[in-house]
């Protein structure tokens, strides 16, 4: 047997050994993850074209409505429906991630109380199911291009980053939320109202020019907000501008909800077993 | 180097209670003002980071109390106790899936836990599917699940069901999975939580056989389990735990001998000398409970004697109204009689019942008539209310006795009597004087 680490547990002591178990327990982020998509799609047979009509009909909705309807612009020469997906995407990722993330805790109750392993791997794992829900959307994307006989330019390429951001976007409040869910099951109800709000006040449906200049750095508050306007950028390419400045702020609430949604969670960590 | 170090530990819970039941006269003011309190304590809670806990009264519960041991490496370790005892919590401790209130542990290795038979184990995915989740949750890695994927499958004898979703497979077959899979995790320190308790005797000796194999290999075991016999088997030391502290620690006969020991109490008489620790709550506290026949403290009784039952308590609140009553229980746990001290229900008169009691330390004895119970154990439970309706204390099968028939009936007639009761009852015969009729051959 190779040598033995010491481990001691006391009460307030941090754990130094956290961060490396996280790595030791890497593929578990992997098995949870598999787990709740095999289920997913275990008891259906339609279950993996619900990913792709979801999205596909809710873009039409929003084509129709806000395109059409209200005659809203869009951004450059590109499609309406284009430009609306290419906003849909990260939200639908977003959201999902949120929204799962929260629960995630609560959803394990039983692993959380009679196994170890790091309990950030839950909500993790949950952010990694909407991911590739997010990846079977994207098919969908390369179905508009062909339709529209749109071509991408270089500024495709750096969607990988923007899918980062997205992933950290929804991480940082879905470890807050959680944690919190444990002890104060009221934030069970906050979620699903604060994405529908976001729905609409986020520029899913519509492009972020249409907010007025003196309003877009406000606008830019939401997290969201500069996330939907990279990947616009990143796929629309020239048709649409980058707002530099709100940008640079949705990064910096990322970062900030990132570090408070860890902290938080790490904090209230070792009572889950207790409360849950 | 020991394995495991245990120093001091302690872990508390808190609990709460709902003072609505307790109360008999609820007015609206009163249930108003214990719902502002209560808010207000909750907001208090919130604000301050602790837990919310439902109730209006939050009691601090000592689940472990100054817990202190050692294990070797190589050792296997019994854990024994009642239920309730704080066994299950200690396993949480040391498996890290809840913090210690005080106190200090040290492990040398790696610790793997099966505190749960199936932990993890998704009703609609296969077998095969689910080793490699529970193997996942349970720390191996994908690649040891795939090495060691046949010799699981082998223990659990499911080679035909495996791409069947577990949902469908039998109670048998789902506990004979979940623990081969656990079964086959390497850790240096494995800690096992009664999971014997499910599954049938086969299947228990294929575990313990595997436990067995597991500790031959020099591997440190903590094994909790109500089976004797298991713990006999594999455990070469036991620690015994009772109300969250730790009162024996030695070989493993000695330790299971104290359990049984403890379970019978001392022969006649249960006393609890501390308030604080003995059965009750803030208003009733028992003291003793105990049997005397033939002027002694017994528990073995002789048939044609009385048995005088006594139920010593302390009273907390003063003005009580107290009442004490008994119930008797044959071997098999059948009511056999109720009685109290109510003055409907009592030969005599008791002067005590419905006067407020002052604060003190009172003794309220029954006495069951000799020639009365019919031979064989017989245990009794003890209440004691206030006011005829709130249980404030009470001990099942506190005490247990047996009745021997010493033959004061027995002159005429050697086999057994019929019943629960055997009494003697006043007979008489008479000749009734024929008229007419005569009886024809």
């Amino acid at each position: 047997m190779t040598q033995p680490q010491t481990l001691i547990i006391e009460p307030g002591l941090a754990d130094r050994t956290y961060w490396r178990d996280l790595w030791r327990y890497r593929e578990l982020f992997y098995v949870l993850a598999w787990r709740d998509i095999s289920v997913r799609y275990k008891q259906t047979i339609i279950g993996l074209a619900w990913a792709l009509l979801r999205p596909f009909l809710t873009m039409v909705v929003f084509t129709v409505v806000f395109g059409k309807l209200a005659k809203l612009p869009t951004e450059g020469a590109a499609p309406y429906a284009l430009m609306v997906f290419a906003g849909l995407l990260p939200w639908q990722f977003f959201s999902t991630a949120l929204s799962e993330s929260s629960n995630s805790l609560i959803g394990n109750a039983n692993l959380i109380s009679k196994v170890y392993f790091p309990r950030l791997i839950v909500p993790a794992a949950a952010v990694v199911v909407s991911f590739v829900d997010f990846l079977i959307s994207f098919s969908i994307l390369l179905g508009l291009f062909l339709w529209y006989q749109f071509l991408p330019g270089w500024q495709i390429l750096t969607l990988p980053l923007f899918v980062v951001m997205a992933f950290l976007a929804s991480l940082g409040p879905g470890l807050w939320i959680t944690a919190l869910n444990v002890k104060y099951r009221d934030f069970r109800y906050i979620i699903p109202f604060i994405v529908q709000v976001g729905l609409y006040l986020s520029p899913v449906g519509f492009s972020s020019s249409v907010v007025p200049e003196a309003w877009r750095l406000l606008y830019s508050l939401n997290p969201v907000v500069g996330v939907i306007d990279g990947f616009r950028w990143a796929i629309l390419g020239g048709d649409s501008t980058l707002y530099i400045p709100g940008f640079l702020l949705s990064w910096g609430l990322i970062i900030f909800f990132l570090w408070l949604g860890i902290r938080q969670f790490r904090g209230m960590e070792k009572s889950f077993a207790d409360l849950i | 180097m020991p394995a495991i170090t245990v120093e001091n530990l302690s872990k508390s819970y808190l609990v709460g209670h709902n003072a609505a039941q307790a109360e008999r006269y609820t007015a609206l003011r009163d249930v108003l003002a214990r719902s502002a309190r209560t808010l207000a304590r909750k907001t208090r809670d919130m604000f301050q980071g602790r837990a919310i806990v439902q109730g209006d009264e939050v009691e601090e519960f000592w689940a472990l109390k100054d817990v202190s041991f050692e294990v070797e490496r190589g050792e296997t370790l019994g854990i024994i106790g009642r239920n309730g005892a704080g066994k299950s919590t200690l396993l949480k401790v040391l498996s890290r899936i809840t913090e210690p209130t005080k106190g200090r542990i040290t492990i040398q290795g790696r610790v793997a836990s099966l505190l749960e038979v199936g932990t993890g184990f998704h009703p609609e995915l296969t077998g095969r599917e689910n080793i490699f989740l529970n193997g996942a949750i349970l720390g191996m890695t994908r690649a040891e699940i795939r090495r060691k994927f046949d010799e699981i499958v082998a223990f659990a004898e499911v080679e035909t069901f495996l791409d069947t979703p577990v949902k469908r497979y039998s109670s048998g077959m789902y506990v004979r999975l979940a623990f081969a899979v656990a079964a086959h995790l390497e850790p240096e320190i494995l800690v096992v939580d009664e999971v014997l308790a499910v599954g049938d005797a086969n299947f228990q000796k294929k575990c313990l056989g595997k436990m067995g194999d597991v500790a031959s290999e020099g591997r440190t075991v903590l094994f909790v389990s109500h089976n004797m016999a298991a713990l006999l088997k594999i455990c070469t030391r036991a620690i015994l735990v009772r109300d969250g502290l730790l009162i024996d620690d030695g070989a493993t006969g000695d330790v299971v001998k104290t359990y049984i020991e403890m379970g019978r109490e001392k022969r006649g008489e249960v006393v609890w000398e501390e308030v604080s620790t003995a059965p009750g709550n803030t208003i009733i506290r028992l003291h003793a409970v105990r049997l005397v026949s033939e002027g002694r403290v017994t528990d073995e009784i002789d048939i044609q004697h009385d048995i005088r039952v006594e139920v010593e308590f302390w009273n907390l609140k003063p003005g009580a109204h107290i009442s004490t009553s008994i119930h008797l229980l044959d071997r098999m746990g059948s009511g056999v009689l109720a009685t109290a001290n109510m003055h409907s229900a009592n030969l005599i008169r008791d002067d005590w019942f419905g006067r407020p009691h002052p604060v003190g330390l009172y003794r309220s004895a029954c006495i069951l008539p000799g020639n009365f119970l019919n031979e064989g154990a017989y245990s009794i439970n003890v209440i004691v209310q206030t006011d005829l309706t709130t249980t404030e204390a009470r001990v099942d099968e506190v005490l247990t006795f047996m009745v021997h028939d010493t033959g004061a009936m027995r002159r005429e007639y050697t086999g057994h009597w019929l019943g629960v009761v055997r009494p003697k009852l006043a007979w008489q015969t008479q000749l009734l004087p024929s008229v007419t009729q005569e009886v024809s051959a």
